[in-house]
């Protein structure tokens, strides 16, 4: 019978091979999946992950599915490290988007440089804001993060419903629910031009970036570490737990509003219910995928991106439910859990029953 | 007085599906296993419940088609957070996404269709006491079985020797394991559980509530079962009256509109989020008393030591 | 002795771990109604042996014969039946449970289900050795005393012919220890037979019959520990080359550095102590202790001096400054160091390097510049440690984790020496540490003292607080007794202030 047996030393092997294993078990189970429906499964594996990427336009598309799951799990990383468990990145992109577009429907016909930053800056406020009401309900009322935080998701959704049903709506859309389009000077510049990638991903990576500074080289990364890693040699240590709460929460905030400011001022120039095809929600496999490392969130961040442009393809070509994209993401990250578990364990087939043994050294027949 | 029954018994129907999530969570969490993936195993049920219902005709047989995929997602979260001692927050986020993705997958080709649902029946005598009758025992199969749960549910955990040892493995799974329990089999058990009871909730969704699919159609329910399980201390009698309450703030704009009040149907939408907050907020201001009641080794996986 | 006269034999008993062997060929032999010890240091491999006997772990090789039958014992239950019952160290119970749901847990469920007919039974046996019980009443509300009974009365009522129990005096007072002795011999002379398990020689001599010493997974001898002496019994233990105690040193104390007035503090979590009226001074160059059973405020204690906790009432003067407002990095700065009871999981991470861990109270040590550690810096401070204090691991790069618990307190305490304290607070500092870092621990402490800082040492552990220190009191319920000079006190004098004997008002005028 399989037994799992606990590794003396965790393996590094697995560390490294669990992540592309699990890919690979997803591709296998695609491939399953395809047969199942009656599909050419070469073909819709191709359609899935190789044709969005093959000419520039689809990579440009890639980078701009990129760029919000990047920042928003670069801002997630900062508090998984420290085992805040932060499901509300939805809720922040969400409150980001709505934020800049409140500004930017009220600058839409003015112009200049000082425009954009405005906008974007009021996108991250307004995720920074709506983190906050979560660290102070965890800092001062003590009450579960994960719990808030998701419902301040379905809040957050409801006020931009609210908001493009009403506050927002433009008057000349068509009783359509969606703002005015912004203006020229609200948009986000393009990175390569032709293409639809904008400045969000540069953001993204800047972003990255200074989360891997954050842990490598600072104090406050390392305070981080410790808190999620033992809380109570934190305590012991004087590291701040609400003070660092509070940081990682807004910084969370910041990068999601950001992300959300970012999708409205750059691929769709206004704002509209499906603003979130689940961004927030899918960069959380992002920083399990990436192991909570720079390098690794930006590689799992081009890869979950390119679910979500395969995913599409699939539907055009193939005739296949939008859903598929939610399907191979939940693959991943079951995979992923499974394959992390044999980095402290390995099997082992031992016989189920245990006879009396023999004894070992030569007995001593002597009574005492 | 009408209008007050009618609201009470609405008030039992939208808290059912509540009721019978988070009576299923409380089994799992008093075993020391908290699961996030409580959205996930309700829509498999209410997606598997209302396409068997759709291809087969029989509500009966759909209600254990509901079941049984609740259970079988919850065997997917028990061989990865009890077996492999995985991380169990991001166990129950497996559940949560992949839940979602599979249920809008299969159900992608069934949005649109209706079945007949589950009809009211009105139990004899009982229901002709006024307001009662018509609140508790004029109501569609599952409501009654959600009554039925819970009186079960309360015998179990205190009066028996289950639940003894439910509560034991929940507290300290190492001392149970040194007095003899099998702590795996027991949280197998609780975790199963909880699957089947959340798949029976999905399947009431679509089968009794709105008798249709519609993608994410827990709307969040999922999550609120799990403020309820703590809200309530972990306790099935207060769990009992959370799941009414919110059932009240979750028709309440109804209600309000049936009075002629006339405010904006997503402000409303927003009032069982904030309700689960307020709920939160009241109970968890005070962390000594929150952890007098917390089975002890909630969440944290047990590594039997061999 | 007569072969039908043996309870339990086992022969040629081995166990491996990965990375080491924890039993390597043990024979034991215990008779009927024989008390038998089972010493050695922490990592001999008795509690591996005892876990092998109760059948939590199988055992690699070797035979266990039981009543003269080989046997397989192959689950806790397996045991039960047999007739072994365990007295765990650290309790198997349920707090949130009855006296009489925790035994009922223990027993097959048929004969549990008469709960009245199991409270009678409960009473009785109780009574019968004189530890008396309610069946209705909480675990949580029982003191550590009370809830080791429950474990003995337990295993009296599964019937048990052999009872082990590890490690039992570490949690009662003198008084206490007597009580259960007299219970132990009672049940030996019935036929009872019982393993004691146990580090305690002095203890060990005067209950027990035959003795079985433990060193490194091998047995290194046997004895009857009523006849010979505890130096003799602790050369078993650790071999001949390791220096088995500290010559200490008088003290010479200067002024007063640490002044605790009415010291006041709320429990913060309702399994804890509230602290109440806790007053008592610190001189330059003295160690006090701080005698006291587990869970009577210690921890507390430690958390307002380290700061980790704000008191509600009172006040604490370091050098007259106020210290109660101040956190935790402030009072290290002040040169407050301390040493917690936990090593791994609070005083160090487990995952993280030697290295790392010098960051978590040594920053201050010019190891961080304007936010971004100097890891340089980190690294000599570390290799320092390691050097002055002989810690053996692989450098500065090992995980806490992976050292002994002997060489990881040793960094700790090192870590908090090298930053040059004025006042250090060390709790518990040699508990489950093998002699001989326990040695270089206690010298470590002394000689801080002589270069004039003042020491506040809190143990559990007697013999340890009558070696180092120059006064000692005692810890009970969040009252402090009064602190007597060690060359005047008695062990009944503190083992009746370990149980509450005293009055609160006594110890603010207690002369130094």
């Amino acid at each position: 019978m399989l037994l799992l047996e606990r590794r003396p030393v965790d393996s590094s092997l697995m560390r490294w091979a669990s992540p592309v294993l699990a890919l690979v078990l997803t591709v296998i189970t695609g491939f399953v999946l395809f047969l199942a429906m009656g599909k050419d499964p070469v073909e819709g594996l191709t359609f899935f992950f190789i044709t969005p990427i093959s000419d520039l336009i689809g990579l440009a598309e890639l980078g701009l599915k990129m760029a919000p799951l990047l920042l928003c799990a670069a801002g997630l990383t900062v508090c998984y490290r420290a085992k805040l468990w932060n499901i509300g990145a939805e809720g922040h992109f969400l409150m980001g988007a709505l934020g800049a577009s409140a500004v930017a429907v009220q600058l839409v016909d003015a112009s200049g440089v000082w425009v954009l930053p405005v906008v974007l800056v009021a996108g991250v406020l307004a995720g920074m804001l709506w983190a906050a009401i979560a660290a102070g309900l965890k800092t001062h009322l003590h009450c579960n993060e994960i719990l808030t935080t998701i419902m301040l998701n379905y809040i957050a959704l409801n006020l931009l419903l609210y908001a493009v049903h009403g506050p927002l709506k433009d008057p000349y859309g068509f009783g359509f629910p969606q703002s005015v389009m912004f203006g020229e000077s609200a948009l986000l510049p393009d990175l390569i031009p032709g293409t639809r990638l904008h400045l969000g991903l540069a953001f993204g990576l800047l972003a990255a970036v200074s989360v891997w500074v954050l842990f490598a080289r600072s104090f406050i990364g390392f305070q981080l570490n410790v808190i999620g890693q033992d809380h109570r040699a934190a305590a012991f240590a004087g590291f701040g737990a609400r003070r660092l709460t509070w940081f990682a929460f807004l910084v969370g905030g910041a990068t999601a509003g950001l992300a959300g400011a970012s999708e409205v001022t750059g691929p769709i120039g206004q704002l509209v219910p499906q603003v979130s095809p689940g961004y927030g929600y899918t960069a959380i496999i992002v920083v399990f995928l990436g192991r909570m490392h720079a390098l690794g969130i930006i590689a799992a961040s081009a890869l979950l991106a390119l679910t979500f442009i395969g995913g599409e393809m699939l539907q055009i070509a193939m005739n296949m439910p939008k859903a598929v994209t939610g399907l191979f993401q939940g693959l991943l990250l079951f995979y992923l859990l499974t394959c992390d578990a044999f980095i402290h364990y390995r099997i082992r087939l031992r016989a189920p029953v245990r006879k009396p043994t023999r004894v070992a050294a030569p007995a001593a027949t002597q009574e005492a | 007085m009408e209008l007050l029954t009618n609201i009470l018994a609405a008030m039992v129907v939208a808290g059912t599906p509540l009721l019978l999530v988070a009576l299923g969570e409380l089994i799992c969490e008093r075993s020391g296993v908290l699961n996030l993936g409580q959205e996930g195993m309700m829509l498999m049920g209410a997606v598997a419940g209302f396409v068997v219902a759709l291809t087969t005709g029989s509500l009966a047989v759909a209600v254990f088609a509901a079941v049984f995929a609740g259970i079988g997602m919850a065997l997917l979260f028990a061989f990865m957070a009890v077996t492999l001692a995985a991380n169990q927050y991001a166990a129950g986020l497996v559940l949560t996404i992949f839940g979602t993705g599979l249920s809008a997958f299969v159900g992608a080709g069934f949005v649109g269709e209706s079945i007949n649902g589950f009809e009211r029946v009105a139990i004899p005598l009982l229901s002709d006491i006024p307001v009662i009758g018509r609140v508790l025992f004029h109501q569609d199969p599952l409501v009654y079985f959600s009554l039925v749960a819970f009186v079960g549910i309360w015998l179990f955990l205190h009066h028996s020797r289950g639940g003894l040892l439910l509560r034991a493995v929940g507290e300290d799974p190492e001392a149970a394991n040194a007095n003899g329990l099998k702590v795996l089999v027991v949280r197998y058990l609780a975790v199963a559980f909880g699957g089947g009871m959340a798949g029976l909730a999905g399947a009431y969704l679509s089968l009794a509530y709105t008798p249709m699919w519609t993608e994410n159609m827990t709307a969040g329910r999922g999550w609120i079962a799990l403020a309820l399980v703590v809200f309530a201390t972990w306790r099935p009698e207060r769990v009992l009256i959370g799941a009414w309450l919110f059932g009240a703030a979750s028709i309440l704009h109804l209600v309000l509109q049936g009075l002629g009040w006339r405010a904006s149907t997503e402000l409303l939408a927003m009032l069982p989020y904030v309700v689960t907050i307020l709920m939160l907020v009241l109970l968890s201001w005070n962390p000594a008393r929150t952890r007098l009641n917390t089975p002890l080794s909630l969440g944290q996986p047990y590594r039997p030591g061999r | 002795m007569a072969v039908s006269a043996q309870r339990l034999k086992l022969q040629g008993i081995v166990k491996d771990y990965p990375g080491c062997r924890a039993n390597d060929g043990v024979d034991l032999t215990v008779g009927a109604g024989e008390i038998h010890a089972l010493l050695g240091e922490n990592g001999a491999g008795k509690s591996t042996l005892m876990k092998i006997i109760y059948g939590v772990v199988q055992p690699d090789a070797g035979r266990i014969v039981w009543n003269g039958h080989p046997v397989t014992v192959d689950s806790p239950a397996r045991a039960r039946e047999m007739g072994i019952g365990m007295v765990f160290q650290h309790f198997s119970l349920f707090e949130t449970l009855t006296v009489a749901e925790n035994i009922a847990l223990g027993l097959p469920a048929d004969e549990a289900r008469d709960r009245r007919k199991l409270d009678q039974r409960i009473r009785e046996v109780s009574g019968r050795y004189g530890m008396a019980l309610d069946p209705r009443r909480y675990v949580s509300t029982l003191s550590v005393g009370e809830r080791q009974r429950v474990e003995i009365v337990r295993c009296l009522i599964q019937e048990s012919t052999l009872l082990i129990l590890d490690e039992p005096t570490s949690v009662l007072t003198p008084q206490e220890v007597t009580a259960l002795f007299a219970t132990l011999r009672q049940l030996s002379s019935e036929g009872c037979s019982i393993l004691f398990i146990s580090h305690k020689l002095e203890e060990v001599r005067s209950l027990c019959h035959n003795a079985t010493v433990l060193r490194q997974g091998k047995v290194s001898g046997g004895c009857r520990p009523g006849e010979v002496s505890a130096v003799d019994i602790a050369r078993l233990m650790v071999g001949d080359d390791t220096p088995i105690s500290t010559q200490v040193s008088a003290a010479q104390a200067g002024d007063v550095l640490l002044g605790v007035r009415n010291l006041g503090c709320k429990r913060r979590d309702p399994f804890g102590t509230s602290l109440t009226d806790v007053s008592f001074e610190l001189r330059q160059g003295e160690i006090v202790g701080i005698a006291g059973v587990a869970g009577n405020g210690q921890d507390e204690l430690l958390k307002a001096l380290s700061g980790e906790i704000r008191p509600d009432r009172g006040s604490m003067d370091l050098d007259s400054m106020r210290m109660n407002a101040l956190s935790p990095a402030q009072r290290r700065k002040l040169g407050v160091a301390v040493v917690p009871e936990e090593r791994l999981g609070r005083g160090a991470v487990p995952g993280m390097s030697l290295a790392q861990n010098a960051l978590l109270t040594a920053s201050g040590q010019d190891l961080v510049d304007r936010g971004i550690i100097r890891f340089g810096r980190v690294r000599a401070f570390s290799r320092e440690v390691i050097r002055r204090f002989g810690v053996r691991c692989t450098g500065e790069d090992s995980t806490a984790a992976s050292l002994s618990g002997g060489n990881l307190q040793k960094y700790i305490i090192g870590r908090e020496a090298l930053q040059n304290p004025r006042l250090l607070v060390a709790s518990h500092p040699t508990w489950g540490v093998d002699v001989g870092s326990a040695v270089a621990i206690h010298e470590a402490l002394v000689k801080l003292r002589d270069e004039g800082a003042s020491i506040l040492l809190i143990s559990e552990d007697l013999d340890e607080l009558f070696q180092l220190c120059s006064r000692i009191g005692a810890l009970c319920e969040g009252r402090l007794s009064p602190l007597a000079c060690t060359a005047e006190l008695s062990i009944e004098q503190l083992g009746e202030w370990m149980a509450g004997g005293f009055d609160s008002g006594e110890a603010s005028h207690a002369a130094a």
